[in-house]
């Protein structure tokens, strides 16, 4: 015990002298970029799209890993005992770190992740096959209303922003519709394209690489998203509803205050560059910079939001 | 036919040597036990985005490929899967191996995956786009019944032991729901534990019931790994392809299958080479003789499995969904390529879709002079090492395997933790299979029914969801046939007994020849 406490604190020390020393300049070697979930998935195109341009603006690569499991609460729950030196960082994900804590206990808690930068999300997306009998999405509530649970959305997982957004729209529309979960978007993709379901709550990114065959019916976001200009916002069809998942990165909570300034510049620096917004608006995410000063109040805006629908959820609250 | 055309392409040097490459690569990496085809393509990903896309592909395919055929090399020479798609073939290869014929197994194995391989590249090529809807045509309901057909396997492995052999399922059934439920995010079984929320992974499941008893039994026994006095160690070519010429209908009726499964997102290589063994198995004049050493099983696992590379590309470039995880990886490489995937694929951007095909058929080609060698490199290291030496060996990549899963060291906990229960169950005569096989199917089990009764609750119609759909009835009529299968056989059994003794001489002299 003493041997281990002892190890700890030399390499707790080391960590802290090394961070003091490489604050202005990080990074100054390889940056582990953790994934809690699998190779393929959005998060982690998103961070393949990162890569080339962080090694391009900071001249040191950054290592992609994966480590997965329990919809992403694996890796969460092991953030805390990484080495805090800027040099171990993970991808983190909304809904998912408010939401799975909330519903039970998980390992972590939402307060113990330490997000420095939130850089994209992919908008929540009503989704038909192309031959579907919903033309707009007045066609499907007008159906959902005369006759109610009969509407099925596919989704992936629950709990998960699809599931969030099915009950949230649920609410403001006055219907009752059905979600069922599958493990993962291209599960659920599969599920609309062979009509086994009705409809289906999706991401743009899912969308996108299914072109004409099928029909989004409305999208999430705050304004038409580049990618699918023809398609109306709920906000245009009356319905406040903005969200999707949003994705950031967060770094062990032991990584002191400037070397957590240092990595959201950088991830800022990356997210501003031309090439990477092109690469991803093309790919059907939408772009956010929320920089370490501001995500303590994006937080609780979406902590705020989360929690009423939650509720609705029948998720409890411990 | 433009499409020699982009034969040419695929054939340059740099692109046959990147193929090769790839091939020996994935071979190493899918033998050892715990490193998949998703990580060996996962890996490779970042290396591909400095070539240009097709040249990528073809190397990502190549290693995919690779890696599945690798996974029956510790199927068949240490019992141990090296990727889930090699389960079944441990169920004849390693019984083979330990009466001296390794040399032929593994050289079954390397005919029957590049048969396999080529088969499913060949339905790639000419046949993807209509094919394509049967991964569309198969909803949850499909999936259940697919599962409960994996599972009815299970009366035909354990023959006269049938009691033990449901149990043994039952507690695989049981380790698949540990964990956080995809369908609710119930958590079950953890016994408060975090170690556990992620559930137990397959891998880590297969590395612990298979490969822990042998290292225990290598230990405790006296007994030499492999019989290694007079085994041939040659390539034994000859005899196995008059073993594969005999039995061409299993290995073409398999590969087809493992093509059609391998469309299936969500089935996957460990469920075609189920499927289609359990077939092999139903349909031989000696189906007594699976289990025990029997080349048509290997055959039959083999082709299966590899086919469903091409299978799973089908659905991948086709519909832009994923049919394995490996195809997730590569799916996810083509984006980052800036490669629009999805429908308009082959027809926008075919020199792409074609040059990469024919990148997979010479990849797959490859295999065979690659792959013989390599196998019988690793069969002469596996009879050679003393036992002192190879037990440590492989006690040290079963602990590398299951950590590099997630890079997790609960899966290696679990590992070990499983290996323990599995060998005292194997003392007690419940054998590995079952319980792997509870663990493989369970979850696509579960996530079926809950999603078919979900849907079927929404339409006020559970029944009909279940059992009033075409493809879900014709799987039902193909588990009934396999579940009574034994009974069926010892009432045909009796009935060829009435006939004249005669007839059963020939018969029974006709499946020894084979």
């Amino acid at each position: 015990m003493r041997i281990s406490s002892l190890f700890t604190s030399v390499v707790l020390a080391a960590g802290l002298f090394t961070a003091a020393a490489s604050a202005q300049d990080y990074p100054t070697k390889p940056v582990n970029y953790i994934i809690p979930f699998n190779a393929g998935g959005e998060s982690d195109v998103a961070a393949r799209l990162q890569q080339p341009v962080w090694e391009k603006l900071t001249g040191q690569p950054m290592v992609i890993q994966y480590v997965t499991g329990a919809g992403g609460a694996q890796a969460w729950s092991q953030l805390n005992g990484m080495e805090g030196d800027g040099y171990t960082i993970m991808g983190t994900n909304l809904p998912h770190i408010i939401l799975q804590p909330m519903a039970q206990d998980v390992g972590y808690k939402t307060d113990d992740i330490a997000n420095v930068y939130f850089f994209q999300y992919t908008p929540d997306a009503i989704i038909v096959p192309k031959d579907s009998q919903f033309k707009t999405l007045k066609d499907l509530v007008d159906y959902a209303k005369a006759n109610p649970g009969l509407v099925t959305f596919s989704g992936s997982g629950t709990n998960s922003a699809n599931d969030v957004a099915q009950t949230k729209f649920d609410k403001l529309a006055g219907v009752t519709t059905t979600y069922i979960p599958f493990s993962g978007t291209s599960p659920a993709t599969a599920a609309v394209l062979g009509s086994q379901v009705l409809a289906g709550f999706s991401y743009t990114t899912a969308a996108i690489s299914q072109g004409d065959a099928v029909r989004v019916l409305a999208v999430a976001a705050d304004e038409r998203v580049p990618s699918f200009p023809d398609v109306p916002t709920f906000k245009e069809l009356g319905y406040d509803m903005v969200g999707g998942a949003y994705r950031g990165v967060a770094v062990p909570k032991s990584t002191p205050e400037d070397v957590r300034k240092a990595v959201s510049d950088r991830l800022d620096a990356v997210n501003k560059d031309p090439d990477f917004i092109k690469k991803m608006e093309d790919g059907g995410f939408v772009v956010i910079n929320v920089p370490y000063a501001d995500v303590p109040k994006f937080m609780a805006e979406r902590e705020k939001d989360y929690q009423a629908t939650a509720k609705l959820m029948g998720i409890a609250q411990k | 036919m433009d499409k020699l055309g982009y034969l040419a392409e695929a054939l340059t040097p740099i692109n046959m040597m990147l193929a090769a490459v790839g091939v020996l690569a994935g071979i190493v990496i899918g033998a050892l036990p715990g490193l998949s085809a998703t990580m060996a393509v996962a890996v490779l990903v970042p290396f591909t985005f400095t070539m240009d896309p097709a040249s990528g592909l073809i190397v990502l395919g190549a290693i995919y490929t690779g890696a599945i055929y690798g996974g029956s090399y510790s199927a068949i020479l240490v019992n141990t899967p090296g990727t889930p798609s090699a389960i079944a073939t441990t169920f004849d290869g390693f019984p083979m191996a330990k009466r001296g014929d390794g040399a032929l197994a593994v050289t079954l194995s390397t005919i029957a995956s590049v048969t396999g391989g080529l088969v499913g590249a060949l339905f790639l090529m000419f046949l993807a786009p209509p094919l394509a809807r049967i991964a569309l045509a198969f909803g949850p309901p499909e999936y259940f019944w697919l599962a409960v057909f994996g599972l009815t396997l299970i009366s035909a492995l354990s023959v006269g032991n049938l009691m033990k052999g449901l149990i043994g399922a039952c507690f695989g059934l049981i380790l698949s729901m540990v964990g956080v439920a995809v369908i609710g995010a119930d958590v079950r079984f953890t016994m408060g534990s975090h170690v556990l929320l992620g559930g137990i992974d397959i891998v880590a499941g297969l590395i612990g019931l298979y490969c822990i008893p042998v290292l225990i039994d290598l230990i405790a026994t006296k007994d030499p790994h492999l019989r290694v006095e007079g085994a041939q160690t040659g390539f034994r070519l000859k005899e196995a392809f008059r073993l594969v010429m005999g039995d061409k209908v299993n290995l073409l009726r398999s590969s087809v299958i493992g093509t059609l499964v391998g469309i299936l997102p969500g089935a996957g290589g460990s469920v075609a080479s189920l499927v289609s063994y359990s077939e092999a198995r139903r349909s031989s004049k000696t189906p007594e003789r699976f289990g025990t050493g029997h080349p048509g099983g290997i055959i039959a696992t083999e082709s299966a499995n590899n086919a469903t590379v091409g299978g799973g590309f089908i659905p991948t470039l086709v519909l832009g969904i994923p049919g394995t995880p490996p195809d997730a990886v590569i799916l996810g490489a083509l984006l980052v390529q800036g490669i629009k995937i999805g429908p308009a694929l082959f027809t926008a951007q075919s020199q792409i879709v074609y040059t990469f095909i024919f990148g997979l058929i010479i990849g797959t080609i490859l295999m065979l002079p690659i792959g013989l060698m390599v196998g019988r490199y690793a069969y002469q290291s596996i009879i050679s090492i003393p036992k002192a030496a190879l037990v440590p060996t492989i006690a040290f990549l079963t602990v590398i395997g299951s950590f590099a899963i997630h890079n997790n060291l609960n899966d290696t906990a679990v590992m070990i933790g499983l290996g323990v229960v599995g060998w005292v169950l194997n003392r007690a005569g419940y054998a590995p299979s079952p319980i792997v096989l509870g663990l493989v199917l369970g979850q696509i089990a579960e996530q079926g029914f809950v999603q078919s009764y979900l849907i079927g609750n929404a339409q006020q119609n559970v029944l009909g969801m279940f059992f009033g759909r075409p493809i879900s009835l014709v799987i039902i009529v193909f588990s009934a046939l396999t579940l009574f299968y034994p009974l069926i056989a010892k009432a045909i059994g009796a009935a060829r007994a009435r006939r004249s003794q005669t007839d059963i001489m020939v018969e029974s002299g006709d499946g020894r020849s084979r």
